[in-house]
C-alpha cells in the first residue's frame, strides 16, 4: 500500500487535521495520548478504499477524497439556526439532547427533565477522567479517526429497572459548511430497563459538511429497547456512523435506520448478542436519489445460543443513486439454536441506479436455522398498469408501490407513533419526487 | 342512440406480429355487447388496447370514446373519462391496503375530472354500501389489494371497483375464467345491478354460459383479429351448438 496517503488529494498534510484541532479536543493528558495513538492508526491506514474488503463498495478515497477541518464551536448565529432546526425535527414528547457541529448544547437540551430518570454526562466530562470510551474493538480507520477527533457526545446511563417515561432524542445539527464534526456517545441500559432512543441527523443551513459519529450501546438482561435512527443530512453532506451494540440475555432490541439524505452515507453496525434468549429486530430503509450513495453495513454476532435475529432492509434508488447493503451474520461455535434471518431488497427506479447487496453467513454451530435473501429489481409493470387503469397517474402509482415496498421494513418498528413518524418521512420523500 | 365507443378499422401489432387486422365495432349507450371467439382471436388484445396497456402498437384505425380519440389518452386519463377494464387476472398488490387503493383511485379520477375529492367518512359510507350489496366482507377490504383472495373474491373486487368508480364503459375480460357457478352468479348479479341506460358493457368470453347471467343485446364473433359475425343473443347459443370452426374458415 502506498504510504503517500498521509497527504490528501488537495495536498494538505493529514496530520494538520489533528495538530490544528488538538487544542480543542477534551481529555486528560492520558486521553490526549490515546487520541494521538488513534490518529497514528488512521494516518497509517488513510481513508478506506475499495481494496479494503469491508469498504469495497464504498470507496471513501474516491467518494470523499479528504477529511475536512474540524468545525468551529457554534457561535450565537449558528445556535439560533440550530434552535430552529430543533423545533422542526423534535419528536413530540421526546427529551432532547442536542449536538451542534459536534458540541453539546445544554441550552437546547432537556437535561433537567432527563436527569430525573437517566444518568447524563457529556463525552468531555467523561474523558476528563479516563480514555475508556475512546477504545473500541475495531481496526477500522474511520473509527480510529473518530477516537482521535471526537469533540463531544452524550453519555447516558439508564439504571436497572428504569422504565423511561419518554423517548430520548439525540439531535445532531450541522450549521458549519465545509467542516467536519466528530461525535462519540455511549448509552448504557440497565437490566430490566425499557428505553426508546432516537437519533436524528439534520442540517441547519450547512452544506458539504462531514459527520463521523460513533455510538456505543450496551443493553442489560431482560431489557426492552427501541433504537431509531433518522439520517436526513444535507444532500451534499457525508455521514459515516459506527455503532457498537452489546445485548444481554432475554432482551428485545428493535432497531431501525432511515436514510433520506447525504451524498455519501454509511451506517456500520456491530451488534453482539451476548446473552441467551434475546431477540434482535434490525431493519432499515434507504431512500436515495440523484448521485447519493447510501451504505448499510451490519454485522450481527450470535455469540451465545438461543437468540433470534431478524433483518429486513429496503433501498429505493432513483436517478444515479447507489445503495450498498452488507449484512453479515456470525454464529459462534457455541451459539446452537440460533435463528437468524436477513432479507435485503432494492428497488431501482432508474436504469442508471445501482444496488450492491452482499449477504454473508458465517456459521460455526451445527444446530441453527439461518437464512438470507437479496433481490434487486424494478417496479412491476403489471402492477403499475393496474393502478393506472384505475386512474392513478404514473408518479402516484409508483408512490403507492414504493410505500408498499418500504412498508415491509417500516412495519417492524414496534412503537406506533414512531412508525407513523417514519411513514411520514417516506411520504414526504415520495412527494418531493412528484 | 348515442355511440359511446367506436372502434374503426383497428390494426394492432405486438412485437412485429399483427393481432388485429381492421376491427370495427360500435357500442351505444345502455347496450351490453358480448365478444366471443376462440383463443388467439384477439379479444383480450382489444380490451388491453382500449384500456391503454403498453406493449401494443396501433398501426392503423382509431378508437373514439364519447367522440374523443381514446388512443391519444394515457391509461389514467381513460379511466377518469369513464373507461373501466375488469381484468381477467386481477393482480395482487401486497402492502397496498384495498381501502387505501380504492380511495386513492377514486379521488385521482375525481380530481382529473375537476370534481371535489371524497372526504374519508363519505368514502367509507359509499364503500360500505357497495361492498354490502356484493357480499364483500369488511376484512377483505383491510387486506392488501387482492392478496390471498380467491378467484371469486378477485372478480368481486373488480365489480366493487366498477360500482364505486361508476364508469360509462365497462369491459369485462373473461370474467368467468376461474370461477365456479356460485362465484360466477354473484359477480354477474353485481354486473347486472350496474346496467343502466347511460352505461355500456363489453363482455368478452369464450363460453355462452356467462351470457346466461349477463344477457347481451348484441353478440359479436371474433376470429383472427376481426369481427366476422354480429347478431342478437341467439347467436351465442348457435355458437355453443356449432363451435367456432365455421368462422375460422370465413376469416
Amino acid at each position: 500500500m502506498n504510504v503517500a496517503v498521509a497527504k490528501t488529494g488537495k495536498g494538505r498534510a493529514v496530520s494538520d487535521l489533528f495538530t490544528s484541532a488538538e487544542g480543542r479536543l477534551p481529555g486528560s493528558p492520558a486521553v490526549i495520548a490515546a487520541r494521538r495513538e488513534a490518529f497514528e492508526t488512521y494516518e497509517r491506514l488513510g481513508l478506506p478504499h475499495r481494496r479494503i474488503e469491508e469498504w469495497k463498495y464504498t470507496d471513501l478515497r474516491a467518494l470523499v477524497g479528504e477529511v475536512l477541518p474540524l468545525a468551529a464551536n457554534p457561535d450565537a448565529a449558528a445556535l439560533k439556526r440550530a434552535a430552529d432546526a430543533v423545533k422542526a425535527h423534535a419528536i413530540a414528547g421526546a427529551r432532547k439532547l442536542v449536538l451542534v457541529d459536534g458540541a453539546f448544547v445544554a441550552d437546547l437540551s432537556d437535561v433537567k427533565a432527563l436527569a430525573s430518570e437517566v444518568g447524563f454526562k457529556t463525552l468531555g466530562d467523561t474523558l476528563a477522567k479516563d480514555a475508556g470510551l475512546l477504545k473500541t474493538a475495531s481496526s477500522d480507520a474511520v473509527i480510529a479517526l473518530n477516537a482521535a477527533m471526537a469533540t463531544d457526545g452524550v453519555v447516558l446511563s439508564i439504571a436497572d429497572g428504569t422504565q423511561l417515561s419518554a423517548p430520548i432524542q439525540i439531535i445532531h445539527i450541522a450549521t458549519a459548511t465545509s467542516a467536519s464534526a466528530f461525535t462519540r456517545s455511549q448509552v448504557v441500559i440497565g437490566k430490566g430497563a425499557r428505553a426508546t432512543i432516537i437519533e436524528s441527523f439534520v442540517s441547519a443551513g450547512a452544506t458539504a459538511y462531514q459527520i463521523n459519529d460513533a455510538v456505543i450501546v450496551s443493553v442489560g438482561d431482560n431489557a426492552d429497547v427501541a433504537h431509531i435512527r433518522l439520517m436526513d443530512d444535507a444532500p451534499d453532506a457525508v455521514n459515516i456512523t459506527s455503532q457498537f451494540v452489546t445485548v444481554g440475555a432475554n432482551t428485545k432490541v428493535n432497531f431501525f435506520n432511515m436514510t433520506t439524505g447525504a451524498a455519501v452515507s454509511r451506517l456500520q453496525g456491530f451488534i453482539t448478542l451476548a446473552g441467551e434468549g434475546s431477540e434482535l429486530s434490525a431493519n432499515g430503509v434507504n431512500l436515495l436519489q440523484k448521485t447519493e450513495h447510501g451504505d448499510t453495513t451490519l454485522v450481527v454476532d450470535h455469540a451465545v445460543p438461543n437468540c433470534v435475529s431478524r433483518e429486513i432492509f429496503r433501498a429505493v434508488l432513483d436517478d444515479r443513486a447507489h445503495s450498498v447493503f452488507q449484512g453479515r451474520i456470525i454464529v459462534r461455535p457455541d451459539a446452537q439454536k440460533t435463528d437468524g434471518k436477513m432479507m435485503i431488497r432494492a428497488l431501482l427506479l432508474s436504469d442508471e441506479a445501482e444496488a450492491y447487496n452482499k449477504p454473508e453467513l458465517e456459521i460455526f454451530a451445527d444446530d441453527v436455522s439461518c437464512g438470507h435473501g437479496a433481490t434487486a429489481g424494478a417496479l412491476d409493470d403489471s402492477l403499475l398498469f393496474y393502478l393506472k387503469a384505475r386512474g392513478l397517474p404514473e408518479k402516484q402509482a409508483q408512490a403507492l408501490l414504493i410505500q408498499a415496498f418500504v412498508g415491509e421494513a417500516i412495519e417492524q418498528i414496534a412503537d406506533d407513533d414512531l412508525r407513523e413518524h417514519v411513514i411520514g418521512i417516506a411520504e414526504r420523500w415520495l412527494e418531493r419526487r412528484q | 342512440m348515442t355511440a359511446l365507443l367506436e372502434v374503426k378499422d383497428l390494426q394492432v401489432r405486438v412485437e412485429e406480429r399483427e393481432i388485429l387486422h381492421g376491427l370495427t365495432l360500435t357500442v351505444n349507450e345502455g347496450q351490453v355487447h358480448a365478444i366471443m371467439g376462440p383463443n388467439g382471436s384477439g379479444k383480450s388484445t382489444l380490451s388491453h388496447v382500449i384500456a391503454g396497456k403498453p406493449g401494443y402498437e396501433v398501426t392503423g384505425g382509431q378508437i373514439l370514446f364519447k367522440g374523443e380519440d381514446l388512443l391519444e389518452m394515457k391509461p389514467e386519463e381513460r379511466a377518469a373519462k369513464g373507461v373501466f377494464l375488469a381484468f381477467q387476472y386481477p393482480v395482487e398488490i401486497p402492502g397496498v391496503a384495498t381501502m387505501n387503493f380504492l380511495r386513492t383511485a377514486l379521488n385521482a379520477q375525481r380530481k382529473a375530472r375537476g370534481e371535489s375529492e371524497y372526504s374519508t367518512p363519505d368514502f367509507l359510507k359509499k364503500v360500505r354500501e357497495v361492498s354490502k350489496s356484493l357480499n364483500i366482507p369488511q376484512d377483505m377490504l383491510k387486506r392488501g389489494v387482492n392478496v390471498g383472495f380467491s378467484g371469486g373474491e378477485k372478480k368481486r373486487n373488480e365489480v366493487l371497483q366498477m360500482a364505486l368508480f361508476e364508469p360509462s364503459l365497462c369491459i369485462l375480460d373473461e370474467m368467468d375464467s376461474g370461477l365456479d357457478i356460485d362465484a360466477l352468479r354473484i359477480a354477474a348479479d353485481g354486473v347486472n345491478a350496474l346496467r343502466s341506460p347511460k352505461r355500456a358493457m363489453v363482455v368478452i368470453t369464450h363460453y355462452q354460459r356467462l351470457l346466461n347471467y349477463i344477457v347481451p343485446d348484441v353478440v359479436h364473433v371474433m376470429s383472427k383479429g376481426r369481427v366476422v359475425k354480429s347478431g342478437g343473443k341467439e347467436l351465442a347459443l348457435e355458437l355453443e351448438a356449432s363451435g367456432y370452426a365455421q368462422f375460422e374458415d370465413a376469416a
